[in-house]
């Protein structure tokens, strides 16, 4: 690597950077927006669900024509922002604010490279990300508003603007949009698979990857194989809706006219959604596990318990991943035998996962645990995994999924095991790598009062959901109250609207937090966790290229906490092995 | 004036927030330490908050199971339903089970090994024979519940009933309508053209199976007497949910779906153990449009001879349709 540094304006800096830790701060920045973006989504649609029909000061906050006489929501608009909410968590922030950030982040600076193996693609990925969301949030403000056929945008309805006001201009947007975002995750994804198997540092073998490179490395894998599959399902939905093909429309009356559309089966469009709908829980989560391995052994000052199974276990998640999508699908209608296939496939999933959480548990066992806030986020993240991961049992068994399919233990199920465990995965990640990100600290004590605040609300908000559903309640109903035998459950809904509500005000504190530390912060010193991997060995002012002399030379794994016969608890993986020392 | 206060309590609580985050930095200056380092009494402090965490979270759990308990669905009014309701039962138990373990254990160990300086821990990179059998045991389990569920699952999905009453629920945005097949127990051929003015389904009048059948917007059933579902939808993708029999397949324009059950309860039953209100009703479970939230229709199960009574006094296509 040449020394010679090329002058770096403001643009080159901070908009058209090539540089992958300004990349990742980039796709951080524009998913912790979108968090906020979608969560003030969840508020407003809470408050419609503890007060039906009636009006808010929160509604403020939305465009005119979204509210009825009485200055409550619109049954239709209530579906918008469901599907919008969905939309953005699923794909902008844990998707790309989670993997875009971290894999970029990460995978450089663990593997000892001097940055990604195409900065130029990588640069390309953010932009496409970046258009992606100005289109989504464009469609915001279309006059029959956005997309409100829920996240999965299963057609007719969302196929015919005459179902739902949503299926118009909005869906196009969307579906325009989406494809943009494919695009730009496929030549991150791409570009992270090359880098982590061709610019790994001397020494840096496969077995000595840290985990959390390890879970973006299968992450990447999982996109590059799947995605493509949405772009074709997003393509030939978007030829039925304009250009008159049918794919997935058959035998349709609408408005009391006959469409020309036949044989078409909107199954294929849930067959062809699910193949990526279902690895794409896997790519939301896989990234919040690896930086939870990372952030335990780091703060249990002990190695992570069995690195091969927890290697091993994400390989085999990854791979029955590809093939349980129809357990999405037990109601279509599909043949009973297919059905058992998918309940069989999916409940082995339980098996690698009860080895995670195992291992964290034997993790944590006489460990000398040092409770940073990403600390507190990585326990939360094991909790949420136990907790939403136990109700998955009920739903992968196609008999059970009978009558708990599209009902609010659904909602409760997966916002708990994918929701929650991968956003506390992300906080976990930011103030773990925030002094690595910004040469600062963020606050410690505000970062307890976040953990403390976001958890109870959290399990406050989702728990509660699982009896909803156990009453028969469906999910992505305007109000319970047009049907008596939902009468007692007004009170559920309003005690989560409580929490909900609370739980927004929580990560206030820590966009604040992280706001102020940014420019305000107490300097971060080089390696603030005592931690082992080959990022804490870069200087702590930003340089292209990472390393300012020659690369790290990695001696041994990333595990080496409390190792006998050192004299720290922690020896970076580029300290060569002692004479008779054995690689753990 | 709403706007402006609640922007104005937000500017304070910043402020407020501001200032207390530089007391604590500046406290640190004087007394030259890392306010952000983390200290033997962050840990206790945080130990201990895991350890209530325990009581806590657990209370709140047990406390929901016992408060919602009565708002939960009745037993199952069905044959399958009672055989689901069991494995619910056996399942529940197990995944309540390891919950009430693994999470208090999470919060035990948190709190048990709170840092403190001058500890060590325990350097344990891996041990084949604890890794094998937390491995081996949940593959066994999980094998138990595995055939347990495709055997009430296969027994669900039966359709395979020779003397079943056969029903076509039809969907549309944003209501629900039933046809009988009547005497021959064949329902008349459809078709989407067909549909026009009273002709709501698009029965086809030629087919001599249709002129028996019988439209309504209130499905009755004989109870402990099998009946089959055929699904159709004429819009959108709607999903036919009977929660109280544990009944649930989608309604997908251009596919035929079917669901099979013996209800087991009278509505009448329902009513003394449930209350006067109650009603079996059917949901639309699928998002459908607007009023997605709002498409329903009652069933009504009561003995066979107020059925017979009920359905004789149903007026046939072949009066409503072709008989002007």
């Amino acid at each position: 690597m040449s020394d010679h540094h090329h002058k770096e304006t403001f643009i080159t800096k901070y908009i058209f950077c090539t540089d992958h830790k300004m990349i990742a701060k980039q796709f951080l920045i524009t998913g912790m927006f979108m968090a906020i973006v979608g969560m003030l989504m969840s508020a407003i649609f809470r408050v419609q669900l503890a007060n039906p029909g009636e009006a808010s000061v929160l509604y403020n906050l939305l465009p005119g024509g979204w509210l009825n006489e009485a200055g409550g929501l619109n049954p239709d608009k209530y579906l918008a922002l469901v599907t919008m909410h969905g939309t953005i968590l699923v794909f902008w922030v844990l998707t790309a604010g989670l993997s875009g950030t971290f894999a970029n982040f990460l995978i450089p600076l663990q593997i000892g490279a001097r940055d990604m193996a195409s900065g130029f693609i990588n640069m390309l990925s953010y932009w496409f990300f970046f258009i992606a969301t100005v289109v989504l949030l464009s469609s915001l403000f279309v006059e029959s508003g956005p997309a409100a056929g829920g996240w999965t945008i299963y057609p007719p309805l969302s196929a015919l603007p005459q179902a739902i006001p949503g299926s118009g201009t909005g869906m196009t947007l969307w579906l325009l949009s989406i494809t943009l975002f494919v695009v730009g995750s496929l030549l991150g994804g791409l570009n992270y698979i090359v880098t982590i198997l061709n610019l790994r540092t001397k020494g840096m073998s496969m077995q000595r990857l840290p985990l959390t490179v390890w879970a973006l490395l299968i992450t990447a894998i999982l996109g590059v194989l799947s995605f493509p599959v949405l772009l074709s399902c997003g393509l030939l939905l978007l030829f039925d809706r304009s250009f008159g093909t049918s794919f997935y429309l058959s035998d349709i009356i609408i408005n009391g006219e006959a469409l020309h559309h036949a044989g078409g089966s909107p199954i294929l469009f849930e067959h062809l959604f699910w193949f990526l709908g279902h690895p794409e829980v896997y790519i939301i989560l896989l990234p919040a596990l690896g930086i939870v391995s990372e952030v335990i052994a780091v703060n249990s000052r002990k190695p992570i318990f069995g690195y091969k199974a927890m290697v091993g276990a994400l390989l085999l998640i990854a791979f029955l991943s590809f093939i349980v999508w129809g357990h999405h699908m037990f109601m279509t209608g599909m043949n009973p035998f297919l059905g058992s296939v998918f309940t069989f496939t999916t409940l082995l999933i339980a098996i690698p996962s009860a080895v995670k959480v195992f291992n964290y548990l034997a993790t944590l066992w006489r460990a000398n645990i040092r409770f940073t806030p990403a600390m507190l986020f990585a326990i939360g993240t094991v909790s949420a995994f136990i907790t939403g991961g136990l109700t998955g049992l009920i739903l992968g068994d196609s008999a059970l999924d009978i009558n708990v399919h599209d009902t609010y233990f659904v909602v409760g199920h997966f916002h708990i095991v994918m929701g929650l465990s991968a956003i506390y995965g992300m906080f976990a990640g930011v103030y773990h790598w925030f002094p690595k990100m910004y040469g600062k600290m963020m606050n410690k004590n505000l970062g307890y009062l976040h953990f403390w605040g976001t958890f109870i609300c959290a399990y406050g908000v989702f728990f509660p959901m699982h009896f909803l559903g156990l009453a028969g309640l469906p999910r992505r109903y305007y109000t319970n109250t047009n049907f008596p035998m939902f009468d007692g459950l007004s009170d559920i809904n309003e005690i989560i609207t409580f929490f909900a509500l609370a739980g927004a005000i929580f990560q206030a504190v820590f966009i604040f937090n992280f706001v102020y530390s940014i420019f305000k912060g107490t300097k971060a010193s080089k390696n603030p966790w005592k931690s082992n991997t080959l990022e804490w060995t870069t200087p702590i002012e930003r340089i292209h290229g990472n390393w300012p002399g020659d690369l790290p030379v990695v001696k041994r794994w990333a595990y080496d906490y409390s190792k006998p016969g050192m004299e720290d608890d922690f020896v970076p993986q580029n300290v060569p092995l002692r004479d008779g020392e054995k690689e753990h | 004036m709403t706007n402006i206060l609640i922007a104005l309590v937000v500017i304070l609580t910043i402020a407020a927030l501001v200032q207390l985050v530089r007391v604590n930095e500046l406290l640190s200056e004087i007394t030259d330490k890392d306010t952000n380092a983390v200290t033997d009494d962050d840990n206790k402090k945080n130990g201990i908050l895991f350890l209530l965490t325990i009581p806590l979270f657990m209370g709140f759990v047990v406390w929901q199971m016992v408060t919602w308990d009565h708002l939960l669905l009745p037993p199952a009014s069905s044959i399958h339903g009672a055989e689901i309701d069991s494995l619910m039962k056996v399942s529940m138990t197990l995944i309540l089970v390891v919950f009430f373990i693994l999470t208090p254990m999470l919060f035990f160990f948190a709190y048990k090994y709170r840092g403190k300086k001058g500890n060590t821990a325990y350097f344990f990179s891996h041990n084949n024979k604890l890794e094998i059998i937390w491995t081996v045991v949940p593959t066994i389990i999980l094998t138990v519940l595995i055939v347990y569920g495709l055997k009430t699952w296969d027994r669900a999905m039966n359709t395979n009933f020779s003397d079943a009453t056969v029903i076509e629920i039809y969907s549309k945005q944003f209501d629900w309508t039933a046809r009988y097949s009547g005497l021959d127990k064949v329902l008349g051929k459809s078709n989407y053209r067909l549909v026009k003015g009273k002709n709501v389904l698009g029965v086809d009048m030629l087919d001599k199976n249709s002129s028996d059948d019988m439209v309504v917007k209130e499905v009755h059933l004989p109870v402990n007497k099998p009946v089959l579902l055929m699904f159709r939808s004429r819009d959108v993708i709607h999903s036919a949910f009977l929660p109280h029999f544990r009944v649930q397949m989608n309604c997908v324009p251009g596919l035929s779906t079917q669901f099979a059950f013996t209800p087991t309860k009278t509505t009448a039953q329902m009513k003394e153990s449930e209350g006067d209100d109650f009603e079996y009703v059917l949901l639309c479970n699928k998002i459908c449009g607007s009023a997605h939230f709002n498409m329903q229709m009652k069933f009504i199960i009561e003995s066979e001879e107020d059925y017979n009574k009920w359905i004789s006094s149903q007026k046939t296509l072949q009066n409503t349709l072709t008989l002007k």
